[in-house]
């Protein structure tokens, strides 16, 4: 059976989801709108039933074009969302907002169950709640007592499922004649204040409030952690401690990963005969792979502890204290955790924009989102750093190197605020953008929510990000395999005159062969055709190459440079390939790597979009290759103009 | 007296009078906000913008922009 929950935001929705379905769900959307649509499946005594998570809505009415979801999947009944069963979540300790939103479905007339949830925050509010005399209001409904956090009431749900009486003829709740058109703001209002009004009517017999307990503990933590100087203070604290637990807990799994895709390739080698399909998968699919999952413990480290302070609500209130600093980059205090995200990587970053409802708050932040130096960026700072800025310490501890990798990820945030700035003069809406949100009260975070969480985000950027990056790193290997006929075969026979093959030992004359067959090949070729158009930056072919199969991911840069100067990958490699990379010199006789050209380098991968999966995903979420374009435009034109001013100024 | 709800100051108790929103009306409406209804403005964020207020036992933020809007009078005591 088709089951669809709804309930307004913050009732408990997705710990009722997550309740019944437990890891048996999935994370789509609806058709035509960026909203997530989670489905899952579970069973009763008597059926298999497939559950659908709608939005939290405060009414079946939207205010946006993706809330018409709700208002769609339940007007129409020959729409896929419709459902055959709906599960109303309220809130019991706010029974009088929770209740519009239930009256509104029980006249759409569909089988419904009414869940009570949060029943302890009730009654620690201090609020009796008459379920007898509510049940006398919607005789046909069942209504169920739940407090889903701690699993509690999960029978009396699942039979309820089962015991209902489908078929059973429904009264009105309001006589007037609904649903409302979708456009007609006023009857919505009529009909709105029709609604709270009979609703009260009711709640005179149902609910009972002593004397309102508040909730003090949260009003004293709120009077910290909003304060105008402790809640920014204890936010960058928070901030600080997460960066560095990721880059430090999150490094040694990466490196396991990667050693392990490094035997894995070479064991694939060993294992086929030589020839194209053993090169494809130990050189093209393979690394491609490795390249993805590597960063699934940055990405879940972030969003553990994102989802934790989510659950807490603490993070609605970050919200509450960053909103006026962001506004007047056009930004939202929404905005403030997709960027935070776009730090390990942009694609969960834009898909966590979907809370701002303002869209042109929501549309900047997805544009500057990926110029946060996302954990891609990493590996490619580090080597040229390592290569152009020398290992010294300003006042005997400060390592020069350390405050270039800072400098690094600033300029990126500074660049996306100004970037904010000019964009939000350039795109014109109608309606000012608007923060309109209930601040929950903190809470125990429950570790079963953030478990899964973390589960659905890495889901979606081995999805989403995977995808894009294989099937350009199998592209990137037909282009670095193949070459006009005779050119590669050229290039190697020009290699093995050279003095150096001749003496060299086996493993570096195959190494010397590739980066032969790599200049001979379509992408040599590329690299330099684009070279006149790089050298004002201070880049040769060999740089252009790498700038282009960086397109996949920033982070194959390094990759190919081990290909391109033939070192070959092993446990020295990376001292080798460094070693290399500054004995490389120009025909001049100047090093190839100097600072000038290594400030340009980073200057350059700090501003280009070079990551397909990213502008992949904006064009999902944006519905048009309007902002992906716009955003490959500008991003270039940035990364141009940078490298070219930085290469000029220390040239 | 009548003030728009982005003139109160923290701690004062308020009866909302009239929503008269360009475009969120409807919104605040479904949220529960109605005329009669009894506001306190709990706490402002950093440089007094956006707002915090209990209504209905819950918590509601808003910016001032949105605040201006709502009209309300001083509850009696």
């Amino acid at each position: 059976m088709k089951i669809a929950l709804f309930g307004n935001p913050n009732t408990g929705k997705s710990s009722i989801f997550n309740l019944l379905t437990g890891l048996r769900q999935q994370v789509g959307n609806f058709p035509g709108v960026t909203i997530e649509k989670k489905t899952g499946v579970f069973n009763t005594t008597k059926n298999k039933h497939q559950l659908t998570d709608f939005p939290g809505t405060y009414s079946i009415y939207p205010h946006s074009k993706d809330e018409e979801i709700v208002y769609n999947a339940l007007t129409n009944s020959e729409h896929d969302d419709f459902p055959e069963l709906a599960i109303v979540i309220l809130d019991a300790s706010n029974l009088e907002r929770n209740l519009l939103l239930f009256t509104q479905l029980y006249d759409f007339k569909i089988p419904l169950i009414l869940v009570l949830n949060m029943w302890d925050v009730a009654e620690r509010r201090g609020i009796k709640i008459d379920v007898a005399n509510l049940q006398s209001h919607f005789p046909t409904t069942p209504i169920i007592k739940m407090n889903a956090r701690i699993g509690l009431g999960k029978d009396r749900l699942i039979a309820a499922i089962d015991e209902l009486d489908y078929k059973v003829k429904k009264d009105s709740f309001i006589a007037s004649s609904f649903p409302c058109l979708i456009d007609d703001k006023e009857a919505q209002n009529e009909e709105v204040l029709l609604r709270y009004e009979k609703i009260r009517e009711i709640l005179k017999d149902v609910q009972h409030e002593k004397t309102s307990t508040k909730n003090t503990l949260s009003r004293k933590l709120d009077r910290v952690l909003i304060h105008r100087f402790w809640g920014y203070f204890i936010f960058v604290a928070i901030l600080m401690v997460i960066f560095q637990f990721i880059f430090s807990l999150a490094a040694i799994p990466m490196a396991w990963i990667d050693d392990s895709f490094v035997l894995l390739s070479n064991w694939v080698d060993h294992q086929l005969p030589p020839g194209l399909l053993n090169d494809l998968f130990s050189k093209g699919i393979i690394p491609g792979i490795a390249g993805v999952l590597m960063f699934i413990p940055q990405i879940a480290l972030l969003f553990f502890f994102i989802a934790l302070l989510e659950e807490s609500g603490y993070l609605s209130r970050v919200v509450f204290i960053m909103d006026r600093l962001m506004r007047p980059f056009g930004l939202n205090g929404k905005s403030v955790v997709p960027l935070i995200s776009s730090i390990a990587c942009a694609i969960p970053g834009i898909l966590a924009t979907r809370t701002i409802a303002d869209w042109k708050e929501r549309i900047i932040t997805i544009i500057i989102a990926p110029l946060m130096s996302c954990s891609a960026r990493i590996p490619v700072y580090t080597l040229l750093i390592a290569l152009v800025i020398p290992k010294t310490y300003l006042l005997g501890f400060i390592s020069i190197q350390g405050l270039v990798l800072l400098a690094l990820y600033f300029l990126g945030i500074i660049s996306a605020l100004l970037l904010a700035i000019v964009l939000k003069k350039f795109i014109v809406v109608k309606n000012k953008g608007f923060l309109i949100m209930e601040m929950p009260e903190y809470k125990k975070p429950r570790w079963r929510n953030i478990f899964i969480t973390v589960i659905e985000k890495v889901k979606v950027f081995v999805w989403d990000a995977g995808k894009v990056i294989l099937a350009i790193s199998i592209i990137l290997w037909v282009l670095a395999t193949y070459g006009p006929s005779g050119n590669m075969e050229n290039k190697i026979a020009l290699a093995k005159k050279t003095e150096y093959y001749i003496h060299t030992n086996e493993v570096q004359k195959q190494t010397i062969v590739s980066s032969a067959k790599l200049e001979g090949s379509y992408i040599g070729i590329m690299g330099k055709f684009i070279e006149p158009l790089i050298t004002p930056l201070g880049y040769d072919w060999k740089i252009g190459v790498s700038l282009i199969v960086s397109f996949a991911a920033r982070e194959v840069f390094v990759g190919s440079l081990y290909t391109i100067y033939a070192v070959h990958d092993d446990s020295e490699a990376h001292q080798n390939l460094l070693s290399h990379l500054k004995m490389a010199k120009k025909e001049d006789g100047s090093p190839v790597y100097s600072l000038a050209t290594g400030v340009s380098l980073m200057v350059f991968y700090v501003f280009a979009m070079q990551c397909m999966a990213t502008l992949a995903v904006v064009k999902k979420e944006t519905k048009s290759w309007r902002w992906p374009l716009l955003q490959l435009v500008i991003m270039g034109a940035m990364a141009y103009l940078g490298a070219l001013i930085s290469y000029q100024l220390l040239a | 007296m009548s003030k728009s709800l982005s003139e109160i100051i923290v701690g004062e108790k308020v009866t909302v009078e009239k929503i008269s929103h360009p475009y969120l009306t409807t919104k605040l409406i479904e949220m529960g906000m109605h005329a009669g209804l009894k506001l306190e403005l709990l706490y402002k964020a950093p440089f007094g913008d956006p707002i915090a207020i209990s209504m209905n036992g819950s918590i509601l933020t808003l910016r001032l922009d949105e605040a201006k809007f709502i009209q309300v009078c001083s509850s009696p005591l």
